[in-house]
């Protein structure tokens, strides 16, 4: 096994084989118009060990409404394994962005991993 | 009892000579008590090792004996017939020295096992009793449950090849789901012009005897011998003097859905479901009806110049004996009301894959016209989503098989009827297995055009005149998003609850779809557990007609075997209770799996010779040890590992 | 000398004894300290079979049967499951080590796996030493 998927499976404890690619996830998806990769991509691209999908925006897109793993025919949580693929991410440990730069249009989701990074 | 048993001992010519000290293992029988003669010799199987047999059970005056040669799997039945020729085939025994003994171990361990091998034989042979077959009388009549395609064919094989059919169907008229079909595939032949001549077939056959708006109520008894309850419910109107002219319907002011038209067209109270109905005949719908008790209405008697309403028929219970039963009671469509995301099927405009069937037929509530509900107007744009509640582990988790087919043929035939129109269907995978279905298929795609999506549609919702569908087309990686005027669910099959109720009947085990549990899935797809009782068509899992029709008839040869002997055979190795010393405390019979264990009125309990399979769970089981197996009694194992101890 | 451990198997005629039958056909050797007796089905062994080896001198008891949902006779295996995890208990209870009872799911097909399976509880059971209740 890869090590992105058994990292990804170990964090999200899904399996990701479970997945017949059926695209529900990406239909249903209310931020899918805004992703690079589609949810269901994102599932295969990780199975076949593509690391390029660390650096995708989808998993940072993702706004964790919980829409796909609540009507997945597999019962596949896949807001568990985006979550996956940022721990994967932040515990690189880089920095790409000055926050000070930031400021004002800090989207949601990085108050969110910030929370999680600096309280642990 | 076995007094003077002659062991043979085969060479398997170096199979088992090579490894094993044959001649040692002969002469250590020798010695063994109650063992009269041993001998080897080089393969006993052959016709001279046959003949030897013969010669030494002649000679030696033997009264059993065991070769010690291949596994039992192997020649037994070669052995035993030999032996026939003398004695009972159950003083003939093997021990297995060759797959479990000289083909896995070496030099002298492999002789020593052997040894031990044979002694244990003989010591399970001496307390070998004689058996006989056991024979069952067998009612040569068979009762049909159900009377779609597949009740319909079994009955018409069965009763073809000469013996008597008695055929339920629960509603009205005989026909099933292949009677509300307008086109099947993959040939589009119409549905009710193939099933219609064979609906009349079983109207007219001397050996049927047709049980329509009928249900079964009771089973009880074994193979060759079930008693069945049948409860005939009224009508109110004799099925013989009706002549079907209608002015009774006419008459009737009650206006209610026809549950045949997926309840999308009206029909009275006094009504005929459909105008090829076998029994061809109206019937009063009681719970419809302005009043049968006390009478308030009475105009279909006053318009029916037949004089064939009857206001006092009562149910009638109607018991039978029969041999062989086939349950062939069909499929629902799972409830398109658990699908939150499709709207819960609520909107006019989101209809089941039987709902279109019916506006496809020409006798339909549109006359075969395709419409979009909520208007009226021809739909322009039509979405069908496959696998609505099939493969779903929030639903059901099977794949409901024929969704596929019948899909391409809607699209098709959406497309003949409105050839401007256009069509989509979303797939997650296509499964055309079938002779001819992917030949179907590609010619759907590439004549008709029709825009396969491969993505499962997420969210259907109204916005004004159209249904939304939001979906996917996950081979491009695009969100598709199509505003459709008409939207067709492929809903997934379930068995019917009725079915249910029936396998409790049966002691037959139903699974989460309330699909029939059959034997073996490979091996015995037709048959139940129990012996004599045959599955037929969607009641077992989801199928298309002419996987239900070749069950059907898989399911009538089953019977007919059974109807081709006057008697049952049945292998002898069964239970047995000592009911002198049974506490009726009834373990066995919650163990048994074939309902072969009953409690008699006395509490103790019996074991019916003809439902038992031997499988000696119930001897295990038994607290009070009461139970014995026959030629696998407690006493013949604990005298074995006596031997290999 | 060394400790020759005696055996008795139980194999049901459908899976177990077939895949003996199996091991057989594929020349797997495997130790001869087991002797086999054929039963109808794994459900057909009775508790007290078990404790009637270990009392006539049986270093340990081999269950062979089909693999759960496979049972020829629909659920005579999960019985057995049942009475062999109640049986191990008990034979705790009365100094025998449980580990002398083994119920192993052999099918048909599976002659590796009973081979290697015999040979496994064969030097189980060499470990163990003679059975406490071997006069």
């Amino acid at each position: 096994m890869n090590w992105l998927l058994s990292k990804v499976e170990e964090l999200s404890g899904e399996n990701l084989y479970a997945c017949y690619q059926c695209g529900k996830c990406s239909a249903g998806c209310p931020m899918a118009n805004e992703m690079d990769l589609l949810p269901n991509q994102v599932i295969l691209l990780v199975i076949r060990g593509d690391e390029g999908v660390v650096d995708a925006k989808t998993p940072w897109v993702c706004a964790q409404c919980y829409q796909c793993g609540v009507r997945c025919p597999k019962n596949v949580d896949i807001t568990k394994i985006m979550e996956a693929l940022r721990l994967i991410k932040l515990r690189k440990n880089l920095d790409h962005i000055k926050l000070e730069k930031v400021k004002k249009n800090l989207p949601q989701i990085a108050l969110v991993s910030a929370t999680r990074k600096y309280t642990g | 009892m076995a007094r003077r048993i002659g062991v043979f001992v085969c060479h398997c010519g170096v199979n088992i000579a090579g490894v094993v000290d044959v001649e040692r293992v002969a002469e250590e029988l020798r010695k063994y008590p109650g063992v009269a003669f041993a001998t080897t010799y080089q393969y006993m199987c052959s016709d001279p090792g046959q003949n030897l047999i013969r010669q030494k059970i002649e000679e030696e005056n033997l009264d059993a004996v065991i070769i010690a040669a291949c596994s039992p799997t192997m020649h037994e039945e070669t052995f035993r017939n030999v032996c026939k020729e003398f004695f009972n085939p159950y003083r003939c025994e093997m021990a297995n020295i060759r797959e479990q003994c000289s083909w896995v171990h070496d030099g002298e361990e492999a002789t020593e096992k052997a040894i031990k091998l044979v002694k244990a034989t003989v010591e399970k042979l001496r307390g070998n009793e004689d058996l006989m077959p056991i024979f069952v009388p067998v009612e040569k009549k068979c009762l049909v449950i159900g009377g779609g395609i597949a009740g319909i064919q079994a009955a018409l094989d069965i009763a073809d090849a000469g013996y008597k059919v008695i055929l339920v169907e629960k509603e009205a008229s005989i026909g099933g789901r292949m009677a509300q079909l307008s086109e099947t595939f993959p040939t589009l032949d119409c549905s009710q012009c193939i099933l219609t001549p064979k609906m009349v077939a079983v109207a007219r056959h001397p050996n049927i005897k047709l049980m329509a708006y009928s249900e079964v109520i009771d089973i009880s008894g074994y193979v060759g011998n079930f008693d069945v309850k049948i409860l005939k419910k009224p009508r109110y109107v004799d099925e013989d003097a009706c002549t079907v002219c209608g002015d009774c319907e006419k008459a009737c002011p009650v206006i209610i859905p026809n549950e045949f038209d997926m309840e999308k067209k009206p029909r009275k109270a006094i009504y005929i479901p459909f105008p090829q109905a076998v029994p061809s005949t109206y019937t009063i719908d009681r719970e419809a009806c302005l009043g049968l008790a006390p009478l308030t209405c009475a105009q279909c008697k006053d318009a029916c110049e037949a004089n064939a309403i009857n206001y006092d028929m009562q149910p009638k219970i109607v018991e039978e004996k029969v041999g062989a039963i086939i349950v062939a009671t069909g499929y629902d469509l799972y409830d398109k009301n658990k699908l939150v995301e499709y709207g819960y099927g609520e909107d006019d405009d989101i209809i089941t894959s039987l709902e279109f069937e019916r506006m496809l037929s020409a006798s339909g509530p549109t006359g075969g016209i395709i419409i979009k509900p909520s208007t009226g107007k021809v739909p322009k744009k039509v979405v069908f989503i496959q696998c609505a509640g099939s493969r779903d582990k929030q639903h059901m988790p099977y794949c409901s098989s024929i969704c596929c087919m019948y899909t391409a043929k809607h699209a098709l035939l959406y497309k003949h009827h409105v050839p401007d129109g256009e069509a989509y269907i979303f797939y997650i995978d296509i499964r055309a297995t079938g002779k001819n279905y992917e030949e179907f298929i590609a010619r759907v795609m590439e004549e008709e055009r029709i825009n396969y999506v491969r993505g499962k549609v997420a969210k259907i919702y109204r916005e004004g005149d159209k249904i939304v569908v939001w979906g996917v087309d996950t081979l491009t990686g695009k969100k598709v998003e199509i505003k459709a005027d008409l939207v067709v669910l492929a809903m997934a099959i379930v068995g019917r609850k009725e079915t249910k109720e029936i396998a409790k009947l049966l002691k037959v085990a139903v699974d989460d779809g309330n699909f029939l549990k059959e034997s073996h899935p490979k091996l015995k797809p037709v048959e139940a557990l129990s012996r004599g009782i045959y599955f037929a068509g969607c009641a077992q899992s989801p199928k298309d007609i002419p996987a239900a029709v070749a069950q059907a008839s898989a399911a009538a040869s089953k019977v007919l075997a059974i109807f081709s002997k006057d008697k049952l055979e049945k292998d002898p190795l069964i239970a047995v209770v000592d009911e002198d010393r049974c506490s009726g405390c009834g373990v066995c019979v919650s163990v048994c799996p074939y309902g072969a264990m009953q409690r008699q009125p006395n509490g103790k309990a019996k074991c019916i010779e003809a439902l038992c399979e031997g499988c000696g769970t119930c001897a295990a089981a038994c607290p009070s040890n009461n139970i014995e197996m026959r030629n696998y009694k407690d006493e013949q194992i604990e005298k074995m590992i006596e031997v290999i101890v | 000398m060394s400790f020759e451990p005696k055996i008795v198997a139980f194999l049901c005629n459908w899976c177990a004894y077939a895949g003996a039958d199996m091991a057989g056909t594929s020349r797997l050797k495997y130790p001869a300290n087991v002797v086999p007796i054929k039963v109808m089905c794994s459900g057909r062994v009775d508790p007290e079979f078990i404790i009637d080896a270990f009392e006539k001198g049986a270093d340990g008891v081999f269950i062979g049967g089909c693999h759960p949902g496979d049972c020829h006779y629909v659920n005579g295996n999960y019985r057995t499951r049942r009475r062999v995890k109640m049986m191990k208990k008990l034979l705790e209870e009365m100094g025998i080590n449980p580990k002398r009872l083994r119920l192993e799911w052999v099918s048909a097909t599976e002659g590796q796996k009973f081979s290697r399976v015999i040979e496994d509880f064969v030097n189980e059971i060499k470990e163990l030493g003679p059975s406490p209740w071997r006069k």
